[in-house]
């Protein structure tokens, strides 16, 4: 690394650092868009006692999913973890710790992480049990509660195409969380599936700026999907 | 007879108005694209991210990077357009949504509704359920009337932790289309060939109704 040039040769060199007890905020929605290959570094590495942030889990052994058989996740931070059958095990068991979050609330806690924000007031769970213990306050006749922000030790995105600098293009609903979590890590690890020559992204088209990424490797992906569901003729 | 599931969301799909921006929660709501009346154009929201979700895919369409809140593949209809969680969750909590359709263990007679855990026993969590009852309007929760054991769903006070309180106006069940005001369920339409007194025996909060009720039409 060098100047702007982001990259980096290995898995292990993109993940440097990284240690016990850290906070590990991952891009992803279900397991599209996950930063696959940095995750299973993480399991490689066997670094444990980790806070993660994700909108889900993972599934069983893939994904965020592989990080639990070795109990390397000590507190989750998801909106739904209904897909992994050892997550919910290890939930009930009381060997995890979660603190279910709502979906917009977690984009809106990362965002806000990465924008310099430490808080913000939302209507989202007034009323439930997300509310117990947080701030209200009253605007225009309305209840809300105040939201903490969220910033990670690391964060670890998964994009489409990215220039040496950084500059991220994302695909499809691959996008997801990626975007905002690329602002909030310390430290920012991407992961993309091809390099183009830094001046071959058209700047209108970049997702994300590369001020905010810290390094940058290019991977091979498994692109696992979840539900596969088709047309029937 | 009760409503089937697809007369369920055929059902929910006459309430849809041309120009409307859908959002269609996992389960029930995923059928309602396949009644949108002729004539009409909307638009459906996928949380995470998709304005303009089409149909599933055929076997060589199907993409990873394309799937919609029940992690589906799915496709783009034209006009669609793609962003982040952050900006969908915008659209969903600025009250940009026209109208959301999305399931429920529970609903209770001052339109408390509880969808996201079974303490003990399940927890999936809320995904984005709490933001889409905050902040929408016009919500229509499907569900069953009862549960398989004949338990009511319609309730005086909700008994699972809620995922939104005071929120619910709407509710279709296989049994009975129903409003909520001024603390009591309204019975506007029932499944054709069931009866009021099944839709009150199932319904354990305050029911009220004026004169004939009608059947459904489908």
């Amino acid at each position: 690394m060098t100047g702007l040039d982001k990259i980096v040769s290995s898995y292990e060199e993109a993940m440097a650092g990284l240690e016990d007890g850290m906070t590990v905020v991952s891009g992803g929605f279900g397991i599209c868009g996950i930063p696959e290959n940095l995750i299973k570094e993480i399991y490689r590495k066997e670094t444990k006692e980790l806070t993660v942030v994700s909108n889900n889990c993972g599934i069983e052994n893939y994904g965020l999913g592989m990080l639990l058989p070795k109990r390397q996740i000590k507190k989750m931070v998801a909106s739904y973890v209904g897909e992994n059958g050892e997550f919910e095990r290890q939930l009930m068991a009381n060997e995890l710790e979660v603190e279910l979050t709502p979906q917009g609330t977690l984009a809106e806690k990362i965002r806000a992480g990465g924008a310099g924000i430490p808080a913000f007031y939302t209507a989202t769970g007034v009323g439930t049990l997300v509310a117990e213990g947080k701030h209200h306050q009253i605007f225009n006749g309305k209840e809300y509660i105040l939201e903490k922000a969220i910033i990670g030790d690391f964060s670890i995105v998964k994009a489409w195409k990215a220039d040496r600098h950084g500059n991220l293009v994302y695909r499809k609903t691959a996008r997801n969380f990626n975007p905002m979590v690329a602002t909030a890590g310390k430290i920012t690890v991407v992961e993309v599936e091809e390099l183009v020559e830094v001046g071959d992204l058209d700047p209108d088209e970049i997702h994300t700026p590369g001020i905010y990424v810290d390094r940058l490797i290019l991977g091979t992906f498994e692109k696992r999907i979840e539900q596969r569901t088709v047309l029937t003729a | 007879m009760a409503l089937s599931r697809e007369q369920i969301a055929q059902r929910v799909a006459q309430e849809l108005n041309d120009g409307d921006y859908v959002n269609l929660g996992i389960g029930i709501p995923t059928l309602v694209p396949n009644f949108i009346p002729d004539g009409i154009e909307v638009m459906l929201q996928s949380e995470n991210g998709l304005l303009g979700m089409g149909l599933f895919p055929t076997k060589d369409e199907v993409d990873a990077d394309l799937i919609n809140a029940g992690k589906q593949t799915v496709t783009m209809v034209k006009g669609a357009s793609l962003f982040s969680s952050a900006e969908s969750f915008a659209m969903i909590r600025g009250g940009h949504v026209d109208l959301t359709v999305l399931g429920a263990f529970e609903v209770d007679v001052n339109g408390n509704i509880a969808s996201y855990m079974i303490p003990g026993k399940l927890i999936k969590g809320m995904g984005g359920a709490m933001d889409l009852v905050a902040g929408a309007d016009n919500i229509i929760v499907t569900m069953t009337h009862a549960s398989k054991h004949g338990d009511s769903k319609l309730l005086t006070n909700c008994t699972l932790p809620l995922t939104g309180k005071s929120c619910i106006k709407k509710v279709l069940t296989d049994l009975a289309l129903i409003e909520i005001k001024e603390g009591k369920f309204h019975l506007l339409e029932r499944a054709p060939g069931v009866s009021v007194e099944e839709i009150i025996k199932l319904t354990d909060g305050e029911l009220v109704f004026e004169g004939d009720v009608p059947e459904m039409q489908f």
